[in-house]
């Protein structure tokens, strides 16, 4: 019998997630996945394996888990607090989470979304082609306390691996391309969404999320007439009140409120990390230089395993020791690093 | 003044053709109709197609295909013939739908009938016997809007939502019916219940209803209704089905 990952607790929104189900857009369901695709991708990473593997998303709040068998973990996404059997463990890195012991997820100290990984993923069945759950759709549902998940065979990952701290957990500057109705609101309008400094609302999940400021909305030149088109991941509507929402990917598949622009796939991790309050602001570019961005965030998510390196280096490993200048990097702990 | 068809790309996504700026029979046809074209050129660039009530929505990979290449390719289409005149394709679906109309499962028809401007008797002759095209899917999955009913159904949203309209509603507004895939608030009216289910996760064949298909709500008393649930757990509700050209 193969193991299982028993959840002792879970916070409010945790759920099962992998990179989604296309192939239903027409029949009105989006793919949904992960909110941040690019965690998915560094767990998959640290552990050796395909980034299909489902893993655990956990919104800004963790759980406490239990492996019936030794297991490999990766954590990755938004920096949570992590113990194992009361000891920290390191975040966006790899660990052993032994049978039997106790792995406590807490709360979200950077970013929105967390996600914990096993070593050979998550072998629930699929649904529709994936094993992602699609809350809006009714597709699954949020985990919960006393569920046990089946843990995959076949992972080799190894553990007491890291990869370079994630950057995108505090919100920043976002590249968006024209949307389709780009052109219905007035230049004027176009031009101060560019400048505005907006703060992640409060209100947000894996369907939207709002932006925040002190200025007036930003309305279209005939914004309710506008007949129902398609929306896409990244579409940022503006409702009634003139206030824009990023549609994140369980959004409708359709919509009657204007796009004012849409972001583009790399740059969305940073908007579904934001936590609430965080400055965000929106830069149009060109579809080509999009076009570029992406390929080029696509070449660097293929690049990710180059990048994992171990937490701590085995001295053993480095061939040349003897060549490294061992004592004269040491810095006395009491001089004022400042002071040349 | 905007000349249509217009083509966008939208995001990295895919590519929109638009037929109208607002929601007309010509044009929502015409999206059915170009839609099926595109489908059947199987540009192997395209990985999915869809469309809203006036648009047909190519998705497609921009980093990996060339936007004007497409584009290129949409306009020898849309110049092969006027799409506005083009007729509905075949291999569509007529469904039969039994429906409660009114009754405490659908509790508006008689204001939804005032609003329209006929009694509930009329309402429901008119409605049930008007064979309404399904002009696009979406808002929740398998959801159809339904279209055009007469004129005289050219009834606004309440401004008030209904707070929650169970899963199988048939719900009126602006000559336009929906069947709601989920329980949901909506400024709809409610006049039929049905035991149709748009999408069911764990079927063959998730969703029931694509663009262009075409139904029928035949009435049915509350009795039957309630045979109907016990002896048709397959979600389908008694609905027939047929073959349309």
């Amino acid at each position: 019998m193969s193991g299982q990952m028993n959840i002792l607790t879970a916070g409010p929104a945790m759920s099962l997630q992998d990179g989604g189900r296309a192939g239903y857009f027409a029949s009105g369901l989006t793919p949904g996945g992960a909110a941040d695709t690019l965690a998915l991708h560094e767990g998959a990473a640290l552990l050796g394996q395909s980034p299909d593997n489902a893993a655990i998303e956990m919104v800004g709040m963790g759980g406490t888990f239990e492996a019936s068998q030794d297991t490999i973990i990766a954590l990755t996404g938004a920096r949570m607090t992590a113990q194992i059997d009361g000891t920290p463990v390191v975040w966006n890195a790899s660990h052993i989470l032994a049978a039997g012991a106790k792995l406590a997820i807490g709360g979200a100290q950077a970013g929105t979304y967390g996600y914990l990984h096993v070593a050979g993923g998550f072998d629930v069945p699929e649904n529709m082609g994936a094993r992602g759950t699609h809350l809006k759709a009714g597709i699954g549902a949020l985990l919960s306390a006393g569920e046990s998940l089946p843990l995959g065979s076949g992972g080799n990952g190894r553990a007491g691996y890291r990869l370079p701290d994630a950057d995108r957990l505090n919100g920043g500057t976002v590249r968006v391309v024209e949307s389709a109705q780009t052109r219905e609101f007035s230049d004027e309008t176009i031009r101060r969404f560019g400048e505005t400094a907006f703060r992640r609302d409060t209100r947000g999940n894996r369907q939207g999320v709002r932006m925040d400021q002190d200025g007036e909305g930003f309305f279209a030149n005939d914004g309710l007439s506008i007949v129902s088109e398609v929306i896409v991941t990244g579409d940022i509507q503006v409702t009634g009140d003139g206030a824009p929402y990023v549609l994140m990917c369980e959004s409708q598949t359709t919509g009657g409120y204007p796009r004012i622009a849409t972001v583009i796939p790399c740059d969305l991790p940073r908007v579904a990390q934001a936590p609430a309050g965080a400055p965000l602001q929106f830069e149009f570019i060109s579809l080509e230089e999009a076009i570029a961005l992406e390929a080029k965030a696509r070449a660097a998510l293929k690049a990710l395993p180059g990048l994992v390196e171990p937490l701590v280096r085995d001295p053993s490993d480095i061939a040349d020791l003897l060549s490294y200048q061992l004592v004269s990097g040491a810095v006395s702990a009491l001089a004022d690093p400042f002071d040349t | 003044m905007t000349d249509y068809p217009i083509i966008r790309t939208v995001g990295l996504t895919g590519i929109l053709v638009t037929f109208a700026g607002a929601m007309s029979e010509e044009a929502n046809k015409a999206s059915v109709a170009f839609r099926a074209a595109v489908d059947a050129q199987k540009w192997p660039e395209v990985s999915e197609t869809a469309m809203s009530l006036v648009s047909v929505f190519l998705i497609t990979d921009l980093v990996a295909h060339s936007a004007a290449d497409i584009i290129q390719r949409l306009e020898a289409l849309l110049a092969t013939r006027d799409w506005l005149a083009a007729p509905l394709p075949e291999g569509r679906t007529l469904w039969h739908i039994p429906t409660v109309y009114g009754t405490d499962l659908a509790p508006q028809l008689e204001e939804a009938a005032t609003a329209a401007g006929v009694d509930p008797d009329e309402a429901i002759r008119q409605i049930s016997g008007t064979r309404v095209r399904v002009l696009t899917i979406g808002f929740a999955p398998g959801q159809p809007y339904l279209g055009e009913l007469p004129e005289n159904w050219n009834v606004p949203r309440q401004k008030d939502l209904t707070l929650n309209v169970p899963a199988g509603a048939l719900v009126v507004a602006i000559r336009q019916l929906a069947i709601f895939t989920n329980p949901t608030p909506t400024g709809w009216r409610h006049i039929g219940q049905t035991a149709f289910r748009t999408f069911d996760q764990n079927g063959p064949a998730p969703f029931a209803l694509t663009p262009g298909d075409e139904i029928l709500f035949p009435q049915v008393s509350r009795t039957e209704m309630e045979k109907i649930r016990s002896a048709h757990p397959d979600g389908f509700g008694a609905a027939d089905r047929e073959a349309i050209g």
